[in-house]
């Protein structure tokens, strides 16, 4: 395996031997419904899978909690707290699973973290020196699904528009399905950049669950090699 | 964010560096009693402070779950916290603002843990470059005297204990605090530091602040505009 820039020092990518699956996408676009299917999926292959996500460090998962609630934090400490967060799971999650030949799947990677930074109008150049941090994972999954149909899901999932998930913070309207789909747009063109970039592989996530799951499973063969 | 980088701002930045025990934070108070009582604005800040961050700091602390890389977000999150809500503010209403530690104590720290120093540098990038940054170059043994003559409870991390340099704390503390002093000597050109001599006396110290400072800033510029 890779870095994408300084690495974690200490750390040896040829001692890497898992694979690193990520599935991006927003709330709302099948990431876990598909994330619980590939893991039967592989398990039933005999493959022994971790998964990961944001937000689910020991080290500030809770105070990140907390801090979603009131919007106190600046922008770049907020930036801060996620890529702290995303460190710790690297470190004691990833790295070590990766080091004992698992499958790791990741609930979001550091996409989701740089397309909300670049897109409330962080620097660029300091995301990614960031986020070089990161190892380079062996396939990037990226739901697609038209805002239109993340609205659907979303209501029927929680009755409502999470504040986050609207972009509200940015002040792009006061009304919040107004500012959802402005924001979920805005998210969508990041991605639409960065997946020239990064090599993702774009799923069309406004198909049924099996459709894409199929798609899913067939992707993975072919760049794992199973 | 960048932009901001460089714009000017009405108030100025003083910064000072230097080990444990060098006697900077002597001098700052010595300096913030003087721009005080020459009726200025002046704000003072140290390291480590907000609030936010803390319970996460010390859980990471206390349970040694920490590694060079997440010690070295944790604490720039809690700077960076402390700069958006503080130091950033203050710089555009006009004030001095006077930093007890600043990005060089970072960069020298998380060096001598492993970090990077160009991962460091961009991990930072966000943060201005102070008007002034003093740094107090303190003998070693001087400075380790300082300290450890009390024999006082060392935390785990001040110490160093994570580095595995000895299992003394004393020990650790000392060869810890040798590699972040060789740090600073390494950045003092780099960042253009204004060395100062951390074993002369502190009037002649305080005399040479206070002339670097009436020199490089228009001071009657950060009077109070509302009566006091």
């Amino acid at each position: 395996m890779k870095f994408y820039g300084e690495g974690i020092p200490g750390v040896e990518p040829s001692e890497l031997i898992g694979k690193l699956i990520v599935i991006e996408g927003a709330d709302g676009s099948g990431r876990s419904t598909q994330m619980e299917l590939l893991r039967d999926y592989l398990e039933n292959h005999g493959h022994a899978t971790v998964d990961v996500g944001l937000r689910r460090s020991t080290l500030v998962s809770e105070e990140l909690k907390e801090a979603k609630q009131g919007n106190v934090l600046g922008e770049t400490t907020r930036s801060l707290f996620y890529a702290t967060d995303f460190a710790d799971q690297l470190e004691n999650r990833i790295i070590p699973a990766l080091k004992s030949g698992f499958i790791v799947l990741a609930d979001r990677y550091i996409y989701t973290l740089m397309a909300r930074d670049i897109v409330r109008g962080a620097d660029s150049e300091w995301i990614r020196s960031l986020y070089g941090i990161a190892l380079m994972p062996h396939l990037v999954i990226y739901l697609k699904v038209s805002p239109g149909q993340l609205v659907e899901r979303n209501f029927r999932k929680n009755s409502t528009l999470d504040y986050w998930e609207s972009g509200m913070d940015l002040g792009l309207s006061r009304d919040i399905f107004e500012s959802f789909m402005r924001y979920q747009k805005l998210i969508q063109k990041e991605f639409n950049r960065m997946h020239q970039e990064y090599g993702f592989h774009v799923v069309n996530g406004n198909r049924s669950i099996r459709a894409v799951a199929m798609e899913l499973t067939a992707k993975i063969e072919a760049v794992l090699d199973i | 964010m960048k932009t901001e980088l460089h714009t000017e701002l009405p108030g100025r930045l003083i910064a000072v560096e230097g080990l444990d025990g060098s006697g900077k934070s002597t001098q700052m108070y010595l300096l913030k009693r003087w721009l005080e009582m020459k009726g200025l604005k002046v704000y003072f800040t140290e390291w480590n402070s907000s609030v936010i961050v803390k319970s996460a700091t010390s859980k990471g602390k206390k349970r040694q779950l920490l590694t060079a890389t997440t010690f070295s977000l944790i604490h720039c999150t809690d700077f960076a916290d402390r700069y958006e809500r503080q130091v950033l503010p203050l710089l555009k209403a006009g004030y001095l603002v006077l930093c007890d530690r600043y990005i060089y104590t970072a960069f020298a720290r998380d060096a001598v843990r492993g970090c990077s120093r160009t991962w460091l540098r961009n991990l930072y990038g966000f943060a201005r470059r102070p008007d002034i940054v003093f740094f107090f170059n303190t003998p070693l043994p001087v400075a380790l005297s300082r300290i450890l003559s009390g024999r006082p409870q060392l935390k785990y991390h001040e110490a160093g204990m994570d580095l595995r340099l000895s299992h003394d704390p004393y020990e650790s503390f000392r060869l810890f605090q040798e590699r972040i002093y060789n740090e600073y000597l390494a950045m003092k050109d780099e960042f253009s530091f204004i060395t100062l001599d951390g074993a002369a006396s502190i009037e002649s110290q305080q005399r040479l602040v206070r002339e670097t400072i009436a020199q490089a800033i228009d001071l009657p510029r950060y009077r109070w505009k509302t009566l006091r």
